[in-house]
């Protein structure tokens, strides 16, 4: 599991904030109205899957799958807390009762299946929720109307595995991968929308497994964190290391979509696969 | 008695290492060999001595063994006389034909690919090495390989179902390589690629951790029909220390990250997420590699000639409902899910391999 990035967090607290990218001062409500971008500097502040959903998603057309699923707690992980109360707090203090929601809606009008995952718990990690509920939306998308497939959407955002459910986190890479695969085979439209941050094994399984790949601006994206790296070879890194532009020179983006931009650019993307 | 400065190289090193808790019983070992040394030598017969420390010793390495911790098992699966891919390959394989390259950018040595035969058929063997003294080790870098390495497998796996050879991937790694070249020639998409081809193709597949098997970077060359680790080895998440690092914020406390994780297969077998442990020796494969590898191999054996009775329709509906069972962790307290339930978690009995039954040595 990797560190969350230093510096793309979320809107900090109060009427006023600094941005932490340009240090402009910006009113909230302004920075809310334009996406969780700052007007100043267009840096993109993470955003909660249920904001995400409703900036994707044609008006009140959502439906939620698998709302209820829980994480069994396999290992019966304690750290310093023990996984079970650390499930609670965040439980709690998110609203969510896992890191990602997947369900039925429509962008532009045309009807996808969707997953949105979420910063707010436990950095996005993936155990055995998340990796059911994208393996169950994309079985969603491959039986599609009944006789068509229906997009895949996916917009990830995640540490990676989440280390709580020890192996049972790791099988969800290979898990969810599987279900790609069929649905691949099955000649359905899978779009991925990497955003801040998508790393380890979750960049390592169904991020990096879509038929066009579009990322936000600044998204740290990769496999390993970007400390372990400089741990490993004890140097400094380059600068805008494993950052979507980087990624997107390196060959392994399609597109650097605005947030503004990313629901015409998916309706696009969808019109052009006759999908 | 003296030792020539030149043969002392790092497999002398690795010849004297001794991990803390084995401590006595390197002793009880050295003094067994002293007597035999002085036995030969003198021509007395030492023979009651040495068979009660023999039965000591035999006594202390059962305990040991028989109650390691998670970390102590850690610390057996990376000890530096265990057997490594190349000594499999020698004891256990004959004819074995190298295959070079990824066809994209080099060749990786932290993977070995080729053809050869084992356990009575013809495979395609894929296997991490981590290398044995200092000059292999850097060439293989220390098993931790860059995306053409799982590239390469991808592409040998991809050649061997082609032609309905079966596959026999062998893991042994710390973890995919975090550098920065890595990250440039594209390491999270070389893994999940593999992940989703391999999950389709027509041929058999079957996977042995033989030592450690680290996060992604083992997962990426272990989708398999059967799985099996062995007795000391471990599979897991991520490394003890990295977790560690992460939770306890320091890398020290990889004891206690080991026992949170519940590391070594034991746990893993009963969660249903491999199918078989492969018993090692009395005090671990490095005691004794010829057993731990005829272990494997009768393993191997066993579970390919079950496998290639299943038509490859059956074979592979069976390996995504195995993929797919995971999704057993996970419960719905108000249970009015609207969606179908995954096959996996509806027929756990089913998802289920037939085990094959435990391997003895």
């Amino acid at each position: 599991m990797a560190e969350p990035a230093r510096k793309n967090v979320e809107v900090p607290e109060g009427l006023w904030i600094r941005c932490t990218d340009c240090s402009a001062m910006v009113y909230r409500r302004i920075l809310e109205e334009e996406l969780n971008i700052c007007p100043e500097c267009d840096h993109h502040y993470r955003i909660n899957a249920r904001k995400r959903i409703e900036q994707l998603n044609d008006a009140g057309t959502f439906e939620e799958f698998l709302p209820d699923l829980e994480s069994t707690d396999p290992l019966e992980f304690h750290d310093r807390v023990s996984y079970k109360d650390r499930l609670e707090k965040v439980k709690a203090a998110s609203g969510e009762p896992d890191a990602i929601v997947v369900g039925k809606g429509f962008i532009k009008g045309r009807q996808v299946i969707m997953g949105v995952m979420n910063p707010d718990f436990i950095m996005g990690s993936m155990g055995a929720v998340v990796g059911e509920k994208v393996a169950a939306a994309t079985e969603r998308a491959l039986e599609g109307t009944g006789k068509e497939t229906l997009p895949l959407v996916m917009v990830t955002c995640s540490g990676g595995a989440r280390m709580m459910e020890g192996m049972v986190s790791l099988a969800q890479m290979a898990k969810t991968s599987a279900a790609i695969a069929r649905f691949h085979e099955a000649g359905g439209l899978y779009i991925v929308v990497l955003t801040d941050p998508t790393t380890a094994g979750v960049a390592a399984s169904f991020a990096f497994l879509g038929d066009v790949t579009l990322a936000e601006p600044g998204a740290l994206i990769g496999f390993a964190g970007p400390r372990v790296i400089a741990n490993t070879i004890k140097a400094v890194l380059p600068e805008g290391f494993q950052r979507s532009e980087f990624m997107l020179e390196h060959g392994f983006v399609d597109r650097i979509v605005h947030r503004r931009d990313l629901r015409s650019e998916i309706a696009r993307i969808i019109d052009y696969c006759n999908k | 008695m003296s030792t020539q400065p030149s043969t002392t190289g790092p497999a002398g090193h690795a010849h004297s290492f001794v991990l803390e808790f084995e401590k006595p019983i390197a002793k009880m070992e050295q003094e067994i060999q002293r007597l035999e040394a002085s036995q030969a030598e003198s021509g007395r017969d030492y023979a009651e001595i040495i068979a009660s420390i023999r039965d000591q010793l035999d006594k202390a390495l059962r305990e040991a063994y028989g109650n390691l911790t998670p970390w102590e098992n850690v610390q057996v699966a990376r000890h530096p006389r265990r057997p490594l891919l190349r000594d499999y390959l020698q004891m256990i394989t004959q004819d074995f034909c190298e295959l070079h390259g990824d066809r994209l950018y080099g060749d990786d040595k932290a993977i070995i690919c080729g053809f050869a035969r084992m356990a009575g058929q013809r495979v395609m063997l894929i296997g991490q090495h981590k290398g044995r003294d200092t000059r292999e080790k850097i060439e293989a870098n220390f098993g931790c390989a860059h995306p053409e390495g799982y590239r390469k497998a991808l592409q040998k796996m991809k050649l061997a179902a082609k032609f309905q050879v079966p596959i026999v991937c062998l893991i042994d790694t710390p973890g995919a390589y975090p550098g920065v070249e890595s990250e440039e020639r594209g390491i999270a998409t070389a893994i999940a690629v593999n992940l989703m081809e391999i999950s389709l193709l027509p041929t058999p597949i079957v996977a042995v951790v033989i030592g450690e098997g680290g996060s992604g970077g083992a997962l990426g060359i272990c989708v398999a029909d059967q799985v099996a680790v062995m007795e000391h080895a471990y599979y897991s998440v991520i490394s003890p220390e990295g977790c560690a690092a992460i939770l306890w914020k320091s890398g020290e406390h990889a004891a206690k990250a080991a026992n949170a994780l519940r590391l070594g297969p034991r746990h893993l077998k009963e969660l249903g997420l491999i199918d078989s442990i492969i018993e090692e020796p009395l005090g671990g494969a490095h005691r004794d590699p010829k057993a731990a590898a005829a272990n494997v191999e009768r393993w191997i054996g066993r579970s390919l000639r079950d496998l290639r009775r299943l038509k490859t329709e059956t074979l592979l509906k069976r390996r995504y409902e195995r993929l797919r069972m995971s999704g057993k962790f996970c419960t719905t307290p108000s249970q009015t899910v609207e969606t179908k339930p995954a096959k996996g978690r509806s027929r756990r009995g089913a998802a289920e391999p037939k085990a094959v039954s435990g391997v003895r040595s």
